[in-house]
């Protein structure tokens, strides 16, 4: 039976591991995602589950900790934010080399400096190119889900890729949210057991890991980029499952309210909820605004994409993180690369907005369609715009 | 795939690049990086094996007569038995 329960939302991530069964947990703290491997040393401590939670000295030994359960057969679980998350660094494309279907929650928070513990997105954005699943979050059940979809869709046999769940820190991590917690045998029914590739063990003897010559390193390249876009077909079809047995929907791009819209928002992480509420106010006042949530950012949902803004005017995509003097934010980089084939696309407009913790309202997201609106007939004098600076 | 010795495609690469043949970083003869050889002169050699202990590719043996010799397959010319033969009984020599 399922149950609804409210409580912070790190700790109902820390539920939905519990359920997913992981062999080895290793992870070191950090604010903001701290109460999930914490609220996880309780439960493997009070004996709920039958895993090892590996206290490490750093997030570096914490995924390298998880790379090697993972290698040994374990189902492994990490979580970190910001610095951690590029401690971790070194060893994020290793893992998806070694094609370890290793799931970590990222409490997302800003980098340093200055020093900000706060949210935005700038610790993943510096991580999408390595090869890992990479979804966002936009609420506390969404966080449920995703954790126990994420075990299902990195080890599918099509898949084995690691996957990196983001979860807006404090904004999500911090907030207290009734949630709907499926039982053990609803997730064993969804989940089934991991059953390794491989594995590193001295009667099955496996080099993992090695050495790539220039003669095999492009076709290694080809090889592990193929596999992240292929894993495509694997997350549509577990969301599906899920959508089954569950009856909550999900897909790479949740499009709110967007009939006969003229300027559409498209937002990432927990601001959609946000989003949502502006979208409402300005649909009252007869102003024809939609949203798109953005829900898989790897693989990228190009074609998705190009589905979802066919007929609207302008497209007003916001970044939670600054891309420092590149040509647009992390997103919106991605959504206009996307897009540059489609004769009929509209025109692009990008605020970067949020950072470092900085409140996100309703209101924010109504004076930016009212500026975006402008954009169709007058193109804006920057190629993005940091929103809400002083100064400007 | 066996007999090749890495894959024609992208499509061939294992999952993961794991081996499955333990060992065979032997196959791979790194002797071909090499630009000098050691030349031994057993006439100096006093069978002390500092070269054998020193050598970081471990490809120096000794033979049935105690003398040692280095594997050109795998030595990749680094001088370093060379250096630390205090006898001078190795010196290098280029390769021609």
């Amino acid at each position: 039976m399922t149950k609804r329960a409210g409580m912070e939302i790190a700790f109902a991530a820390a539920e939905a591991v519990a359920l997913c069964k992981p062999d080895v947990v290793a992870a070191y703290p950090i604010t903001p995602n701290t109460h999930i491997p914490e609220h996880l040393s309780d439960i493997v401590a009070d004996g709920r589950i039958d895993a090892d939670f590996i206290c490490v000295e750093s997030e570096h030994s914490a995924l390298s900790a998880c790379c090697g359960a993972s290698a040994a057969g374990a189902r492994t679980f990490t979580a970190t934010s910001s610095q951690g998350l590029l401690f971790m660094a070194e060893v994020m494309p290793i893992v998806s080399a070694m094609r370890l279907p290793v799931v970590m929650a990222i409490g997302n928070r800003a980098l340093s400096g200055p020093i900000n513990i706060w949210n935005d997105h700038s610790d993943i954005m510096s991580q999408r190119d390595t090869g890992w699943i990479s979804v966002f979050a936009s609420n506390g059940q969404e966080v449920v889900d995703m954790v126990i979809q994420a075990f299902k869709i990195a080890e599918h046999r099509d898949v084995l890729l690691p996957f990196n769940v983001n979860l807006d820190g404090f904004q999500l991590t911090h907030v207290v949210e009734p949630m709907l917690f499926p039982d053990q045998e609803e997730v064993d029914k969804f989940l089934p057991e991991y059953k390794p590739y491989a594995t590193v063990h001295p009667d099955r003897v496996v080099s993992m890991g090695t050495l790539g010559m220039p003669e095999i390193f492009t076709e290694a390249m080809k090889a592990k980029d193929m596999a992240l876009i292929n894993s495509k077909k694997a997350i549509l079809e577990v969301w599906r499952e899920w959508e089954e047995q569950f009856g909550r929907r999900y897909g790479p791009i949740e499009a709110y309210r967007t009939e006969e819209a003229n300027v559409l928002l498209l937002t990432v992480g927990s601001m959609g909820e946000t989003a949502e509420v502006a979208v409402d106010e300005l649909r009252k006042r007869k102003m024809p605004a939609g949203l798109l949530k953005l829900k898989l950012w790897r693989p990228f949902p190009s074609e998705e994409l190009r589905k979802a803004v066919k007929g609207a005017k302008v497209l007003a995509v916001m970044d939670r993180a600054v891309s420092c003097g590149g040509s647009a934010g992390p997103v919106c980089a991605e959504v206009k690369s996307a897009l540059y084939g489609e004769p009929d696309r509209p025109a692009i407009v990008n605020y970067i907005i949020g950072l470092g913790g900085r409140d996100v309202i309703a209101e924010d997201f109504i004076q930016i369609v009212e500026k975006a609106a402008k954009a169709e007939k007058e193109k804006p004098k920057e190629a993005y715009e940091i929103y809400g600076v002083r100064g400007s | 795939m066996a007999n090749k010795k890495w894959p024609e495609t992208w499509q061939e690469v294992n999952l993961g690049c794991m081996v499955f043949s333990p060992g065979n970083a032997s196959e791979y003869h790194t002797g071909s990086w090499r630009d000098r050889r050691p030349v031994y002169d057993n006439s100096k050699c006093i069978k002390c094996g500092i070269c054998y202990i020193f050598c970081p590719e471990g490809c120096i043996s000794q033979d049935a007569d105690g003398y040692f010799v280095a594997d050109l397959d795998y030595c990749k010319g680094c001088g370093i038995c060379a250096h630390e033969c205090w006898p001078g009984a190795i010196t290098m020599l280029e390769e021609g």
